[in-house]
């Protein structure tokens, strides 16, 4: 075990799939030279070379199809989105090409590549760069869509991702780049795709939630416990494919729900969760499932209103106040 | 081309076709201070005084707004540094009614068509107002996407070739911008149709850390016209004079409906890709002090010099007028939140207007919506047989 921060747990990840399997190159805007927008892919171009870090033009769309075409006769391409709100430019060959190849060739060419970098809400980066780009993906079917929210969850779902033999979108978060946390040095570990993880154990209620919005859910799980409520807080990590299975065993046990997204809400992850516990759990709830998501609009960019629009403690804690009766 | 067989043989042996292309470089005002006086364009001394002014301008904002940045006051901006001609030089052939389509590096050519100073850092300050055009300009806002504004550009001139208006069309970019497929795609639709459009090409050598060379290989930027029929021309983009001839041509062009024009200005982007970048990982200080000798301004300013056209005391004239927007600025109110709910839909709908009620009830309380003391809602009616709730109902 290492402590470092999710930043350096994702370089680990590429480096140690990089130096273990030769087919994995990684593809992108600003990741070589300048190490990344984000320093995600710091050193790499040190030591893999031109030929396995490689700049790109500007064109999303156009490296993300050279990324399918490479993909479909066995190399492994982890492709870099500066921000994911640039993989809008790419998405036709993300949804049409990446997604389908293998449906569409009747099994003879899979598509086994990552599209990682960072999305969702951060600080001031407007209504063009803050979008929660997760929902535009896991509606497609042949993507896996993960969303890491620690920096050992990084590093194993990234080696994961990697690994798959299917598209996979990997969303990270620029304002969890810097959080630190214990990273298992051992370069095969690995956290399967689709395994949920219980963050914090309680009886109450079950706060379903994922990156910044996690945090905010435990900071409300640890003052209610003051109050007497018991929150259990749950991580999907994977959103598609969901692990159903711990996600409603969960609500079985503490027999109410809330799902918190950042996302601007209307059709949204909370809107996924809270309909399949009404249909996996219906009879042992207690509440009606409550949704804690950002406002329906475009992110602002004055601080002040980005704030307000992104779902805050209290909003988290009034709402399972509300399902608690509490 | 070697292609495995003998072609003074061939039967049917390749014949070149017409037109082979050459490219023009056009400069009338080098960075030594040389004039070609054949190609002088006839400019009144008003508006020469005008231009410089301009340029000025954007240079002084440009380095006031860093200053800002720095101290936390205005967010992240792309500074301008070392593209005021190539910017002014373009802007200035359009009258009012033209649009001008900016991408994000274009602040002096926003000052010129009238975008109050305020405004400009009020944008930068995440203001929404900020990037608002005025109802009587015809300017499309900052977009941050790299070269999504020009199938736009193309639409605006499309609908006044449609409905016959006397409009022309100024759209901006970058050399980064054009490896993007709305690039092509835009260049296409342009020739296809032949619409009033003149594409101004800001070639700063350098798209954040990557250089021109790994962006293309094509020897200038201006010959990708050619492939979509119609002409492109690469100038000195530090050069005012040389911008400005290449400019009023290609808006001339447009507007007698000969079509497209593609403007290639060799320009550098002196200072930072934005206040968040840190240009000494990739670029040499040499690179950088080569460019500040062809520095846009110092030459059209002994230009002016020489020709007694100088005015005095300019600079602390702009430096007041700026002082003063930047006070008018400080002395804002923080951005009211409830206008994040504004311009959503033309007419809010019932989901936003419910939101809109609740934070303005939050923030009234300044806390959270449910209070403590608030009783509790009814329990909802339960389907379930289990009576296992903590709860009481
Ligand atoms: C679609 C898209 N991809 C990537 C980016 C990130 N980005 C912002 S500016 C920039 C470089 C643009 O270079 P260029 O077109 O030469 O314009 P310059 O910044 O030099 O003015 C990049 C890659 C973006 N804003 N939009
Ligand atoms: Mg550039």
């Amino acid at each position: 075990m290492s402590v470092m921060t999710y930043r350096e747990a994702l370089n680990m990840a590429l480096r140690e799939e990089m130096q273990r399997d030769p087919r994995v190159f990684l593809i992108g805007e600003e990741i070589g030279v300048y190490d990344g927008a984000y320093k995600v892919t710091q050193g790499l171009l040190k030591e893999f070379g031109e030929r396995r870090v490689v700049d790109t033009p500007i064109c999303e769309s156009g490296f993300t199809g050279l990324a399918v075409g490479a993909a479909m006769v066995g190399l492994r391409p982890v492709v870099e989105m500066m921000t994911f709100n640039f993989a809008i430019l790419a998405l036709d060959q993300i949804v049409n090409s990446a997604a389908k190849m293998y449906y569409m060739s009747g099994g003879q060419y899979n598509v086994p590549m990552v599209i990682r970098g960072p999305g969702g809400p951060a600080h001031q980066l407007a209504a063009q760069h803050s979008q929660s780009m997760e929902v535009y993906f896991y509606h497609v079917p042949g993507l896996k869509v993960v969303r890491p929210s620690t920096p050992p969850d990084a590093k194993g779902l990234l080696k994961s991702a990697i690994r798959d033999d299917n598209p996979v979108i990997f969303i990270e978060a620029e304002t969890l780049y810097g959080i630190k946390g214990e990273v298992p040095d051992d370069p095969e570990f690995t956290i399967p795709l689709g395994k949920a993880e219980i963050r914090r154990e309680g009886t109450d209620v079950t706060v379903f939630a994922y990156m910044g919005m996690l945090y905010r859910a435990l900071e409300a799980a640890e003052e209610l416990a003051k109050a007497g409520v018991s929150c259990e807080v749950v991580d999907p990590r994977t959103l598609r494919p969901m692990d159903i299975e711990t996600m409603i065993g969960s609500v079985r046990k503490t027999h109410r729900a809330v799902v918190v997204e950042a996302g601007a809400g209307f059709a949204g992850m909370g809107s996924e969760i809270a309909a399949f516990v009404t249909e996996n759990a219906f009879d042992d709830l207690d509440a009606p499932v409550e949704r804690v998501t950002g406002a329906n609009a475009p992110m602002p960019y004055a601080k002040n209103l980005e704030q307000a629009k992104t779902p805050s403690k209290e909003k988290i804690i009034a709402a399972i106040r509300r399902v608690c009766h509490a | 081309m070697a292609l495995g067989y003998n072609r003074d043989k061939a039967a049917m042996p390749r014949t070149p076709l017409e037109p082979r292309f050459t490219i023009e470089y056009l400069s009338i005002l080098d960075s030594d201070g040389n004039l070609d006086t054949t190609l002088e364009p006839q400019l009144s001394p008003g508006d020469l005084k005008r231009m410089y002014r301009a340029m000025l301008l954007g240079r002084r904002l440009d380095e006031r707004m860093v200053r800002l940045q720095r101290q936390g006051r205005i967010g992240t901006f792309a500074p301008i540094k070392g593209q005021e001609a190539s910017q002014i030089g373009s802007v200035f052939t359009l009258r009012p009614t033209d649009w001008m389509v900016p991408s994000f590096r274009e602040t002096a050519a926003m000052l010129w068509r009238g975008w109050p100073i305020e405004k400009i850092l009020l944008f930068f300050a995440g203001y929404l107002e900020g990037g608002q055009p005025g109802s009587d300009q015809h300017d499309l806002p900052i977009t941050i996407p790299v070269a999504t504004q020009l199938p736009h550009a193309v639409g605006l001139a499309y609908a006044a070739q449609y409905r016959g208006d006397d409009v022309v069309v100024m759209a901006y970019f970058g050399d980064g911008a054009t490896s993007e497929g709305d690039f092509h795609e835009a260049m296409n639709f342009a020739g296809v149709w032949h619409v009033p459009i003149v594409f101004v090409c800001q070639n700063n050598q350098w798209a954040i850390s990557v250089p021109l060379k790994k962006q293309t290989h094509s020897r200038t930027l201006a010959q990708k016209a050619l492939a979509y029929g119609f002409p492109g021309i690469q100038v000195d983009g530090n050069d005012l004079l040389a911008v400005y001839a290449a400019s009023r041509e290609a808006v001339e062009r447009a507007r007698a409906g000969e079509g497209p024009t593609l403007i290639e200005c060799v320009t550098y982007r002196l200072g930072v890709h934005t206040t968040a970048d840190d240009p000494t990982k990739y670029r040499s200080d040499e690179e950088v002090k080569e460019w500040e000798r062809k520095d846009p301004l110092t030459r059209f300013s002994a230009y002016l010099q020489k020709r007694n056209l100088l005015e005095e005391a300019l600079e602390p004239q702009i430096d007041a007028e700026i002082a003063a927007a930047v006070k008018t600025f400080e002395a804002r109110e923080a951005a009211d939140p409830l206008t994040m709910f504004d311009h959503v839909f033309g007419e809010p709908p019932s989901h936003l207007l419910a939101q809109r009620a609740e934070l303005a009830e939050r923030l009234e309380k300044g806390g959270p919506r449910r209070s403590d003391e608030e009783q509790p809602p009814p329990s909802p009616p339960m389907r379930g047989q289990r009576k296992t709730s903590r709860w009481p109902s």
